[in-house]
């Protein structure tokens, strides 16, 4: 996975609120077992107007937004279906990161085993963001605001870590917990 | 002792803290559909890893297959999905994990199947690549649903790597009234706090109304808690729990049984534990509730008016106006299905205010059953043939109408009473406005053509 540390791109706003993850790539646009092919049918039910010709009035098909790689949104973005296609489709897209009030639990996490930092800010600071913004991880900050993020997912994003690599490292205290647990409730394993 | 129902289930299931302050968490049973558990079985096979324990990964194929009651194994909803089918099957196979094959007694909808093959368990961890995994909650089960990527992990290592949520307790006093159901009270809920109002919180949910729904209730109470952003959701096990999982395929047997009842008795919140947020719901004041807009938050009761406040962009969706009544509403479709509302009682529920009864014109009116067994006993009970003579479809188990992938299913604009969880602008396919309700209201609006609650039950 691609370390990610700094990061300067233009900043595209889509700014909803309960924006799911059905949006974000329609199911119908899942059309193979494959976590690539996706990123012509991000969002397309409101990027393609009919015959799949470019919706004008999409934020993403607008001159200065398009090809940007840090979108901007409100509360709750990425709530609905686990499906991690969305965050697959954002990622051959070319987004790095998403800036919002809120995101949905399963979408974040799946955003940083992929790659693609989640920043959370309140909706005054993320309004006053320009069109290219940078985004400083090792420090917390977009542009000059400080943000929050466990110590864990900011890890994981700076060095690019695979978490299963990671987790078979501690394999022995696996084993043991396993071990001591067979034996503490065995009716688990029947 | 002030430890939380979840603290319990957490700490005994944590292997160690990591790095950050994210713990490593022992992962007892991963459960995957055709869906989003394809793509990481062929993940794992592609990158050479394996299950550590395939006996405890079970596979299931119900998002996408054909809900036909004369359906093939290969046969798809929605054009191109076989390839969903196939795949996972293969990967089935050559992973060794357990597979619920389209053609098997057993298939059926994830979240309903799991329980009812006893496969959800007080006091184990099980995650599944699926929103809904919180439903299992409803067993005393540590259940969440995960991603793709995380779900490799899991069946991989045996482990998740999470961060322990922050905790909410919603109690509900009192006994809910005659007709109130559990998807009423879930949709009550999410009204009350709002879309995002569980804060990513493992909620549980307790209290006498709680305690007093039966497992089929507790199940669709919990199946909406990710609906106001909850982490997951769980109640605390007890005899009604055990007396429902006694002799299902996958439960202890015997000896083993004995030994796990006794565990799960201390599955319980102790007296003394505190909450990051404790509410208190009064089971008085739900009421019949139906969604007007395109979030289960954008809820009301079934015989009110959409608020005067109500967002513009979901009125517009949903072709409907301030003030409006929604009990006037005419409709188009009518669908009792999905890992919310289709289960045994919920179509009993609906048959009883079927029988005898005719669909209006124009309505079009589908029932899936949400497992194989529920389609089973609800024949032997006869269910079908009410459904039937209504003028209800009849499917063969699945997601069906819950969700549109591509395929068959409401035509744009039409205006559709469904006992799913999702309004969300698309939900049901293009154009396609939703309005969630519980069986019994569905099935009393496709009768009326219109939305409205069943008759005797005042709203
Ligand atoms: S029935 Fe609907 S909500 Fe439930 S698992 Fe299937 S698609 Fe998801």
């Amino acid at each position: 996975m691609m370390p990610f540390t700094t990061h300067t791109g233009t900043a595209a706003p889509l700014i909803r609120d309960n924006i799911d993850t059905d949006q974000i790539i329609p199911s119908r646009e899942m059309k193979s077992v494959s976590k690539t092919g996706l990123s012509d049918g991000m969002f397309a039910g409101q990027r393609y107007l009919n015959d799949r010709i470019e919706n004008p009035d999409f934020v993403l098909n607008q001159e200065i937004f398009r090809g940007a790689s840090i979108l901007l949104s409100g509360k709750n973005f990425g709530c609905g279906s686990s499906r991690e296609h969305a965050v697959w489709a954002l990622k051959e897209y070319g987004f790095k990161a998403i800036i919002a009030e809120s995101f949905g639990e399963i979408f974040y996490n799946n955003c940083v085993r992929n790659g693609i930092l989640c920043v959370t800010l309140d909706r005054t600071a993320i309004a006053a963001l320009g069109d290219i913004v940078t985004i400083d991880l090792p420090h917390q900050r977009v542009d000059e605001i400080p943000f929050e993020i466990p110590l864990g997912d900011k890890q994981m994003l700076i060095e690019g870590l695979d978490g299963i690599d990671l987790t078979l490292q501690n394999e022995t205290e696996i084993s043991a917990h396993f071990a001591h647990d067979r034996v503490i409730r065995p009716w688990a394993y029947s | 002792m002030n430890k939380t129902l979840f603290d319990k289930l957490w700490d005994s299931h944590r292997v160690m803290t990591l790095e950050g302050g994210v713990d490593l968490i022992a992962i007892d049973r991963v459960f995957l559909h055709e869906r989003t558990g394809s793509v990481a079985l062929e993940s794992i096979i592609e990158s050479g890893r394996s299950p550590c324990s395939p006996e405890h990964v079970f596979v299931t194929m119900d998002h996408i297959v054909s809900n036909k009651p004369d359906r093939h194994k290969d046969d798809a909803r929605t054009p191109g999905g076989d390839v969903f089918i196939t795949a996972t099957r293969e990967a089935a196979k050559k992973t060794g994990i357990n597979l619920i094959d389209v053609l098997d007694a057993d298939q059926g909808i994830v979240h309903v199947i799991s329980p009812e093959l006893g496969i959800a368990q007080p006091g184990l961890t099980l995650v599944c690549p699926d929103s809904h995994t919180c439903s299992q909650g409803a067993l005393g089960v540590l259940a969440w649903g995960i991603g793709s990527t995380d779900a490799e992990h899991a069946i991989v290592t045996g482990t998740m790597r999470v961060k322990k949520p922050p905790q909410m307790r919603i109690t509900v006093t009192g006994i809910l009234g005659a007709g109130v159901t559990a998807k009423d009270l879930a949709l009550h809920i999410i009204k009350t706090y709002g879309a995002a109002g569980a804060k990513r919180c493992a909620v549980e949910y307790a209290g006498e109304a709680v305690q007093a729904l039966s497992i089929e209730e507790r199940l669709t109470l919990c199946n909406m808690a990710v609906e106001f952003a909850a982490f997951t959701a769980i109640i605390a096990p007890d005899e009604t729990t055990f007396n429902y999982l006694e002799g299902r395929r996958f439960t202890p047997k015997d000896e083993m049984w004995q030994q796990a009842t006794a565990q799960w008795k201390y599955l319980i919140t102790d007296a003394a534990a505190e909450f990051d947020y404790d509410y208190v719901i009064e089971a008085n004041d739900v009421k019949p509730t139906v969604t007007w807009g395109t979030s289960p938050a954008q809820a009301i009761s079934i015989d009110s008016y959409i608020p005067h406040d109500a967002d513009l962009k979901a009125l517009s969706y949903m072709g409907v106006t301030r003030g409006e009544n929604i009990s006037k509403l005419k409709i188009d479709g009518a669908f009792i299905g999905s890992c919310t509302n289709s289960r045994l009682s919920d179509l009993r529920a609906a048959a009883k205010v079927l029988k005898g009864q005719q669909v209006a014109d124009g309505v079009n009116a589908i029932c899936v059953p949400g497992s194989m067994a529920v389609r089973r006993e609800a024949e032997a009970e006869g269910l079908d043939k009410i459904f039937k003579a209504a003028g209800f479809a009849w499917g063969a188990a699945g997601c069906a109408f819950c969700f549109y992938a591509g395929g068959d299913t409401f035509a744009p604009g039409t205006r559709v009473i469904s006992s799913t969880n999702r309004n969300f602008e698309g939900r049901q396919g293009p154009g396609v406005r939703t309005h969630l309700a519980s069986p019994a209201v569905v099935a009393a609006s496709a009768i009326a053509g219109k939305i409205t609650a069943p008759k005797g039950v005042s709203s």
